[in-house]
């Protein structure tokens, strides 16, 4: 006998049982659509962060306090000692081929206005934040080096803030309370959309010197320096430890942009990985559920068994229909799980803000597994099956 | 219809030489045959009869190449088949036996016509030659109007009928029927009957193995088993032919 007749005894069967086929490829169906859905939200997601901090611009450094090696470990020693505006000025004055120098504070808050409120993440930093900052302003103008100077309080909005905030208004001119203080709008942005643009979307943005002064600092984060000539980025890195290392020793890190990216594609990494592995153990559940069905099968089926044997069927045709069976199970739920996995991706996409990419390669990973997942958990009823004396298979009733 | 005698000059289909099954059931050795030597000549008509225990359906089993004998040789068409694993004798099996089983064993949600088709799908015939000799067999039992009825729809003798032509389609050299008539009504019984009778006119060599003296009686030779021996071999000598039996049952309805 041929493959081709196991192949139609095969499907004939699976179409006999119609709903327990059907309910049996749901467990592969749904677990390659979460292989392939999961995968693709994965990927996404690293496509749009890598793709947002490269827009950046590569002539970024990040300077930050306390040591971290090679990876973001756990291990990382909190910072004994935080950077101050000074340390800003002297990076300033001090290192050559520097465009701007930029101060940074971020901090959780939430903005009032009247009723309503809306939960911020406020970025301070000095009059050249917008060289550092991405987003484009929608209207108004940005805070000035005066404001900066005076501590003023000014405050240019996300899409999201004014959205929330000034439904349907120009903001400009308008006021918001932020930690108990009247600040004055004086511009917004334009929304980065995407699902982590959603993020700057709610972003407010004042004078550092502001910040510091309303949540009681005298420190600040982070200090962003943009070279003027990309290519000399690893001299500039040089500068700045050489600036830096009088006062605060090894305790501070300074990152390049390709630093950064390569830290969170680590990351981002071992995410999609776990998220693969957690639909993975769908997969695997899938498969069990097949060979569940396969072993019921093969016991309901042992006078088939039997007959077919009796009538010449040898070890091989017997076994080749079993696994034919549950491979065809599988590689139909998968073809499913494939469809429904992609669509939903893509309907993900467009519905909410969550990037979703679904690469070939996690379609062609999810679709092997499912059909190896049918091999493995389809062998052992089949050979089961195979293995019954025509005797005894007979005489079954 | 012919009566025996002139067949028992004629060639030896199957033989069993001293063949003996021994198999242990819950612990206990079971001697389910002892040194049994039958042969079947084609074109005979032959019974093997004996009570439930008596080893008669091991026999068939061996007979039927679904068993093989513990110490004995069994020759069909002159091969030593003793030997030969389960896939070669899955291959003999289907080359050689037809089986008409008593519960009919039909494959259940499939059409007659594929039922039929079963033995060729094992032997590798394919396609139009399948389905044209598949036809062939269901119109020689008589069903070629019902092709395409599931086993569910035929009545119990319809079934059977469908069995034997399944038996048929390979051109087995022996049809092997167990208890052919053990699951059906009366009348559809002495129809079944009829019809290996018939075939057998035709030249098929068929084998009946029952507990039925009566059923036995439509052979033309007789194989008495019991206790796991052959205790005695005999032609038939007031054969019973169904084909007279059904007319008689057919004038009795008209008549009422």
């Amino acid at each position: 006998m041929n493959f081709a007749e196991s192949f139609r005894i095969a499907l004939r069967a699976l179409g006999a049982n119609k709903a327990r086929s059907v309910l049996t490829m749901l467990g592969v169906v749904i677990g390659v659509a979460a292989v392939i859905l999961l995968v693709g939200i994965g990927t996404g997601v690293q496509n749009e962060i890598t793709g947002q901090i490269e827009g950046l611009g590569s002539n970024l450094l990040f300077v930050v306090p306390g040591q971290f090696e090679g990876g973001m470990s756990a291990n990382a020693a909190p910072p004994s000692r935080r950077f101050t505006l000074d340390d800003a000025d002297l990076l300033a004055r001090r290192v050559p081929g520097v465009d701007v120098v930029v101060p940074v504070i971020q901090s959780g808050s939430i903005v009032k206005r009247g009723n309503r409120s809306v939960r911020v993440v406020v970025a301070a930093a000095n009059e050249s934040g917008g060289e550092v900052f991405s987003g484009t302003l929608a209207g108004g103008r940005s805070y000035r080096k005066s404001e900066v100077q005076a501590g003023a309080r000014v405050v240019v909005i996300g899409s999201n803030v004014r959205d929330t905030l000034f439904p349907g208004q120009d903001p400009v001119g308008k006021l918001v309370t932020l930690e108990g203080q009247r600040f004055t709008v004086v511009g917004y942005y334009e929304s980065l959309g995407g699902g982590l643009g959603g993020d700057q979307d709610s972003q407010v943005y004042i004078p550092i010197t502001t910040a510091q002064r309303i949540f009681n600092l005298n420190y600040i984060n982070t200090i962003v320096v943009k070279a003027s000539d990309p290519s000399r980025i690893e001299v500039v890195k040089a500068d700045i430890r050489r600036v830096l290392i009088p006062r605060y020793g090894e305790e501070f890190t300074v990152f390049t942009q390709e630093q950064t990216l390569g830290l969170l594609s680590d990351l981002l990494n071992t995410l999609t990985y776990m998220l693969a592995g957690i639909a993975g153990i769908s997969l695997l559940v899938g498969g069990i559920g097949i060979m569940n069905i396969m072993l019921v099968s093969v016991s309901e089926r042992t006078r088939e068994i039997g007959i077919r044997k009796a009538v010449g069927a040898r070890t091989y045709d017997i076994l080749s229909q079993f696994v034919i069976e549950a491979v065809g199970l599988s590689v139909l739920g998968g073809i499913i799980g494939i469809i429904i996995g992609w669509g939903g991706a893509a309907l993900m996409s467009k519905l909410t803000p969550v990037p979703t990419n679904v690469t070939p390669w996690a379609v062609a990973v999810a679709f092997f597994f499912a059909a190896g997942v049918g091999v493995f958990f389809g062998v052992y009823p089949a050979w089961k099956a195979s293995q019954l004396d025509p005797i005894v298979a007979l005489r079954y009733e | 219809m012919a009566e025996g005698g002139a067949e028992t000059s004629s060639r030896v289909v199957l033989e069993t030489r001293d063949v003996s099954k021994q198999y242990r059931l819950e612990g206990v050795e079971v001697n389910a045959l002892q040194a049994v030597s039958i042969a079947i000549r084609a074109g005979e008509m032959v019974s093997i009869m004996g009570p439930s225990g008596s080893g008669k359906s091991t026999l068939m089993h061996i007979i039927g190449l679904l068993d093989q004998p513990t110490s004995g040789k069994v020759i069909l068409e002159g091969d030593d088949i003793s030997s030969l694993s389960p896939n070669e004798l899955a291959e003999q099996r289907n080359k050689h036996i037809g089986f008409v089983f008593q519960s009919f064993n039909l494959l259940s949600r499939t059409s007659a016509q594929a039922n039929v088709e079963l033995p060729l799908v094992y032997a590798g015939v394919s396609g139009a030659e399948r389905v044209r000799r598949a036809k062939e067999a269901l119109e020689h039992v008589g069903l070629g109007n019902r092709l395409g009825h599931f086993s569910s729809q035929l009545s119990g003798g319809q079934q059977q009928r469908v069995a034997i032509a399944r038996a048929l389609v390979n051109d087995p050299s022996i049809v092997l029927a167990d208890e052919p008539t053990g699951n059906l009504d009366s009348r559809s019984g002495i129809e079944v009957m009829a019809m290996l009778q018939e075939l057998n006119a035709q030249g098929i060599t068929v084998v009946i193995v029952t507990h039925d003296d009566r059923i036995a009686r439509h052979a033309q030779r007789v194989i008495r088993v019991f206790d796991g021996r052959v205790k005695a071999e005999e032609i038939v000598r007031d054969r019973v032919l169904a084909a007279q039996e059904l007319a008689a049952l057919s004038a009795e309805e008209v008549t009422g």
